[in-house]
């Protein structure tokens, strides 16, 4: 769960987000549209607590986000799995390191990491790729070793930041069922992107962010032609 | 223990990628470790002579010219006795003065067995009632005849504390620049490996790995660059005190009257003070490299 109270965030004189109020159920799955600079990454920065609202508050998972003290982050981020655009796998390291690391870096014993490291390789189906490096990978298998990480210690909210910017239609729209598949296991999906077709083809809620404020909030297609234009 | 396996085994990889650098923290901060060793073995040792000298505190020491007879001395005595503040005179023969220079020197007295003649002077030792006594006794005798020298331990007792005092200040001076030196040093090294680790840094930020997790291996690198510095320095100054007491013990022992601190104690304790050192720099110093890298 995730709710937005009246949120503002200025980065200094800079407004990113004006007075945004969004609640988001469990298991839901959302995307987040808009243009360029309009605050979409400015919304899940909030939502991983990378910053603090101006005003307002953000609730997650029945904690209040913005109250948490800086010892208290960590804990708090292990109930959310992050994507990036670029992946940020660790090019030294194999892709069963990369995924292992993310539950090293949580005490995980190593008879854990052994069973879980595994099962997330298959959901996300790439398991004879486990020994090779992520530069040995294709843009569409590094993305999904990305996703197997982000999941590997089983976060309720799946956080996504334009996880198919930098591939092709036909990997995006694998990757695509791979997070459906994931959301139908009960994880929340929260994905920001540019790409109408995606947005269209999936036919779930969407919200519009332009110039910090929610214009649109509904399920369906991805119809605010205006915003589009100007992304 | 299982993080503290994982914490050394990256801190090492992480030292021995930086080998230069790592190097050259770990060899100006061992030069100097060696420096404070060295005021520390000037300090311990200036204390250990004060000690020794205290012993005859109350005691004036009024050396007799070689050529003064029987007659002599018994008047000399008669006369400090009727002083102010003299509770007894007695009269030390060359001999005398000799066994108890033996005794002193303690294990090292068979060294004084190769002295050819007694190069020592007979003497009046005058105890006095208090210390504010010697110098005053002490003024007085040296103008009596037959007298040749007197000495009376206040002056060497103050002389001794300041010298101490002085050397311990500069110490302490030294140590203070040295401390934030190292830490400089240290934040350095640890800082490219930091940077060079920022991604991973980062997704572990991500992750919700706390920062002490985080902190642990670049911590473990500062800390060996302080533990190693310290070994080294200890070898140093032991090796280096060893030589310096075959070379010189000896003359220190005849002037200053005192054995030097066994090589044994001072290598354990400042082995040990290095130690201490190079632990808190080392993890100060990581510390201050990766402050900038947490936030997030
Ligand atoms: N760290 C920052 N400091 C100052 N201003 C910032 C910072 N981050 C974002 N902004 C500003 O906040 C506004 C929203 O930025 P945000 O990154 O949320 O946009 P976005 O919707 O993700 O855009 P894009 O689609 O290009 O990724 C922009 O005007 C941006 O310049
Ligand atoms: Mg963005």
């Amino acid at each position: 769960m995730i709710d937005f109270n009246h949120v503002t965030k200025d980065y200094d004189e800079n407004n990113a987000l004006d007075d945004v109020s969004v609640h988001i159920d469990d298991g839901e799955f959302i995307f987040i549209v808009g243009p360029s600079g309009a605050g979409k990454s400015t919304f899940i920065k909030l939502i991983l607590r990378e910053v603090s609202p101006t005003k307002g508050s953000i609730v997650v998972n029945g904690k209040t986000v913005n109250e948490l003290s800086n010892r208290e982050i960590p804990e708090y981020r292990r109930g959310l799995g992050i994507v990036f655009q670029d992946c940020r796998l660790l090019p030294k390291k194999t892709i069963y390191e990369n995924i292992a690391f993310a539950m090293e870096a949580l005490h995980k014993t190593p008879k854990q990491i052994k069973r879980q490291v595994p099962l997330v390789l298959s959901i996300v189906g790439i398991s004879d790729k486990a020994d090779r490096y992520p530069e040995e990978l294709s843009g569409g298998e590094q993305q999904r070793a990305a996703i197997a990480r982000a999941l590997v210690n089983v976060p309720s909210i799946l956080i996504a930041d334009e996880p198919t910017g930098n591939l092709d239609p036909e990997t995006a729209n694998g990757i695509m069922k791979l997070l459906e598949e994931i959301n139908n296991r009960v994880t929340t999906v929260v994905m920001v992107t540019h790409a109408k077709d995606i947005v269209d083809k999936m036919n779930k809620r969407v919200i519009v962010i332009d110039d910090g404020r929610i214009v649109s909030d509904k399920k369906g297609k991805y119809d605010h032609v205006e915003v589009m234009q100007n992304a | 223990m299982r993080s503290f396996m994982y914490n050394l085994k990256q801190g090492s990889r992480q030292l021995w990628r930086n080998k230069g650098t790592s190097l050259t923290a770990i060899l100006l901060i061992t030069s100097m470790l060696v420096l404070v060793g060295v005021c520390f073995i000037i300090t311990t040792n200036l204390n250990l002579f004060t000690e020794v000298v205290k012993q005859d505190y109350n005691e004036v020491e009024v050396f007799l010219l070689d050529d003064v007879t029987y007659d002599d001395v018994v008047l000399l005595m008669q006369k400090v006795e009727k002083q102010d503040g003299v509770v007894s005179v007695s009269y030390r023969s060359k001999k005398v003065a000799l066994d108890i220079l033996k005794e002193r020197w303690g294990n090292n007295g068979y060294l004084l067995d190769t002295l050819g003649d007694n190069p020592l002077p007979q003497s009046l030792v005058v105890t006095v009632e208090s210390l504010d006594y010697s110098a005053g006794v002490a003024e007085y005798c040296g103008k009596l005849p037959h007298t040749d020298d007197v000495q009376y331990y206040q002056q060497t007792v103050e002389v001794l504390n300041t010298v101490t005092n002085s050397v311990q200040k500069v110490a302490l001076i030294m140590m203070a620049f040295f401390v934030l030196i190292s830490i400089f040093l240290i934040s350095n090294t640890v800082k490219l490996t930091v940077m060079a680790r920022s991604e991973e840094i980062q997704i572990m930020k991500y992750i919700g790995a706390t920062n002490w997790f985080i902190r642990g291996p670049f911590m473990m690198e500062g800390v060996l660059i302080g533990i190693i510095a310290a070994i080294l320095a200890t070898l140093f100054i032991g090796v280096g005190y060893y030589e310096f007491q075959l070379v010189y013990g000896k003359m220190i022992m005849s002037v200053v009257q005192s054995a030097l601190v066994p090589n044994s104690i001072m290598i354990l304790n400042s082995g040990i003070i290095f130690l201490a050192i190079g632990v808190s720099i080392g993890a100060w110093g990581s510390l201050v490299s990766m402050k900038r890298f947490l936030k997030v």
